[in-house]
């Protein structure tokens, strides 16, 4: 097998998911397949070839810095679940 | 000819000698829409209000002005991945059920100042992951011309909603092909533009280094006028390209006499339907009585872009998803005692099956110690896969290709294994990988009537050559007539 019950634990912790346990059953599987089918890509040799993170010749791309206007707050805080006077409102963080 | 069957151009010649309204364009849809919608399930959410109000403003202008936008008056629908301004924009993703963009897209400030009819938002594969619209977290979307079967994805309601007459264009988005492939199986047309040709402000991302925005439409000059007008240059995405518009109409009716077409014997692989194969064959046929010159050519890597894509899409996809936390915005689960449980919680409830397999995949395969084995390998590839379409373009004009391996397949035939799913995108992968444009264009039918799409690639920033060969194909040919013959 590709990927353990172990590690897909650990990886839906680093990804912030709070996986059922028939979920991390299913993905083990699945996720197992999938790495299998993409070991392919070591059937190349790609020594001293370059990655490709984008495919535009295009670096650093600045604007003057110019004070203009942001969104407003009110507009900012409209989609909120929870909130409170001008805040985002989270359950507590610190015991 | 019903109204709601006709094209922009069609559209827009009637409005110019006045022998028709913007209200009546909007009635005939909007009923169109009420006939058929109830067995398509095109749309994500309806905006005939906001339609009607912009009717009036497109009628108003018409009356007082002998010039005007070819897109003045014509309901256009979006995929429900682009912001727009207070309309509830989902992304098919409960994680999103009540979301209203405090902004709106670039695209959609384009069609605005154009005066299109924005009809409402169309159903879609969660977050642009799939490739059957069978991954919405609210309806499933048929295929107009089989109900049975898929529209494609992951824009299906956009290129549904153009083939059934729901709207008259629409636009999608494109990461591995969720444009082009739902165009061929709903017999559409539907182009991928180069990466950088069109802004992604505003646009939902998925694959930032994938994505793009382009029309489905019915026909290949529709296309050429809605790509002008989305098109160039946008300082809120600083990957757009400082790169002027062409007007895409003036190239279209040259002769392509002479023009070099090439054919990769790797997209004609066996286990491909017949149908498709035979449809595809014959429209290279035309193409040379039209007087191209085929080439045979090679893209040698062609059989690793699934491979190498589902690494790349994956793992930008865990970084653009990690925003949805349940805090500035979307869904908040109801039962959480710390921050950390909250954060869990709410992504586990509030994203659908295929987004966590693919968070869960991009995160493993960024993750320490996995990297370079993974991540680092497919962008290694990702330069072989762009090389090969270099070197073919030293020879050739632009590439000849089926748009996919079989025409719409059934509901439910593919939700069950993952991997065949991402295999009905082998023909469409390699162009995101490179950043090049293709369109796909109806080019036949099976005999069980399902529309069959031919692909033609073209080098960086050259739409006009592939729009070029496109409307050559399509005059020659009457398959770009045919419409879905749904009935309500």
């Amino acid at each position: 097998m590709k990927i353990t019950r172990k590690e897909v634990e650990h990886v839906a912790k680093l990804a912030r998911l709070a996986l059922r346990d028939e979920e991390i059953e299913t993905l083990t599987n699945q996720l197992g397949n999938i790495l299998t089918y993409v070991e392919k890509l070591n059937e190349l040799d790609t020594t001293n070839i370059e990655p490709t993170s984008h495919v535009l010749p295009i670096k650093n791309v600045l604007r003057e810095d110019e004070e203009r206007k942001s969104i407003e707050r009110e507009k900012a805080l409209g989609n909120a679940p929870d909130r409170t006077e001008e805040f985002f409102r989270v359950p507590k963080v610190i015991e | 000819m019903e109204l709601y069957n006709l094209t922009i151009h069609e559209l827009n010649d009637l409005l110019k000698k006045k022998e028709v309204t913007v209200r009546e364009i909007a009635e005939s849809v909007f009923s169109r829409i009420d006939d058929v919608e109830d067995k398509v399930r095109a749309y994500a959410c309806l905006s005939a209000d906001k339609a009607f109000e912009q009717a009036k403003k497109a009628d108003m202008l018409i009356r007082d002005n002998t010039d005007f936008s070819a897109l003045n008056g014509i309901p256009v629908a979006i995929k429900d991945n682009m912001c727009t301004e207070g309309i509830q924009t989902t992304c098919a993703s409960r994680i999103l059920q009540d979301f209203r963009p405090p902004y709106t897209a670039s695209v959609i400030e384009k069609l605005n100042s154009r005066g299109y009819l924005h009809t409402g938002m169309t159903n879609m594969d969660e977050f642009a992951m799939g490739s059957s619209t069978e991954n919405s977290s609210y309806r499933v979307t048929k295929n107009p011309w089989d109900i049975t079967r898929v529209p494609g994805g992951s824009s299906g309601g956009s290129a549904a909603a153009v083939a059934a007459g729901e709207c008259i264009a629409a636009l999608g988005s494109d990461t591995g092909g969720s444009i082009r492939q739902p165009a061929a199986l709903c017999g559409v047309v539907g182009l991928k533009p180069t990466y950088g040709r069109v802004s992604r402000y505003g646009l939902v991302a998925f694959a930032s280094s994938l994505d793009q925005i382009g029309p489905l439409t019915k026909d290949v000059t529709d296309c050429a006028i809605m790509l002008k007008a989305i098109s160039g240059h946008d300082p809120a995405d600083s990957t757009s390209a400082a790169i002027s518009v062409p007007d895409y109409q003036a190239v279209l009716g040259r002769d392509i006499k002479g023009i070099k077409l090439g054919i990769p014997g790797e997209y004609f692989i066996s286990g491909m339907d017949p149908s498709v194969d035979r449809s595809v064959r014959e429209a290279i046929k035309v193409f040379e009585r039209l007087g191209a010159v085929i080439e045979d050519i090679s893209l040698p890597h062609t059989e690793y872009a699934v491979a190498a894509y589902y690494i790349i899409a994956t793992a930008e996809a865990s970084s653009n998803l990690a925003r949805y936390d349940g805090v500035k915005y979307g869904y908040r689960t109801k039962d959480a005692d710390n921050l950390l449980e909250m954060y869990m919680k709410t992504r586990d409830e509030g994203f659908g099956s295929e987004v966590k397999r693919r968070i869960m995949l991009g995160t493993y395969v960024l993750s320490a110690g996995y990297y370079d084995a993974y991540y680092r390998k497919a962008q290694q590839v990702r330069t072989l896969i762009k090389r090969d379409f270099d070197k073919a373009f030293e020879k050739v004009d632009a590439i000849l290709t089926p748009t996919t391996p079989t025409p719409a397949f059934s509901i439910g035939e593919k939700t069950q294994d993952p991997l065949q799913m991402y295999l009905s995108d082998i023909f469409t992968i390699s162009v995101n990988l490179a950043g090049i444009p293709a369109i796909s264009i109806p080019c036949g039918f099976t005999e069980g009537e399902l529309p069959v799409g031919l692909q033609i690639l073209g080098k960086h920033f050259d739409e006009e050559r592939i729009l070029q060969a496109a409307y050559a194909y399509e005059q020659s040919t009457e398959w770009h007539k045919r419409r879905a013959k749904i009935r309500g």
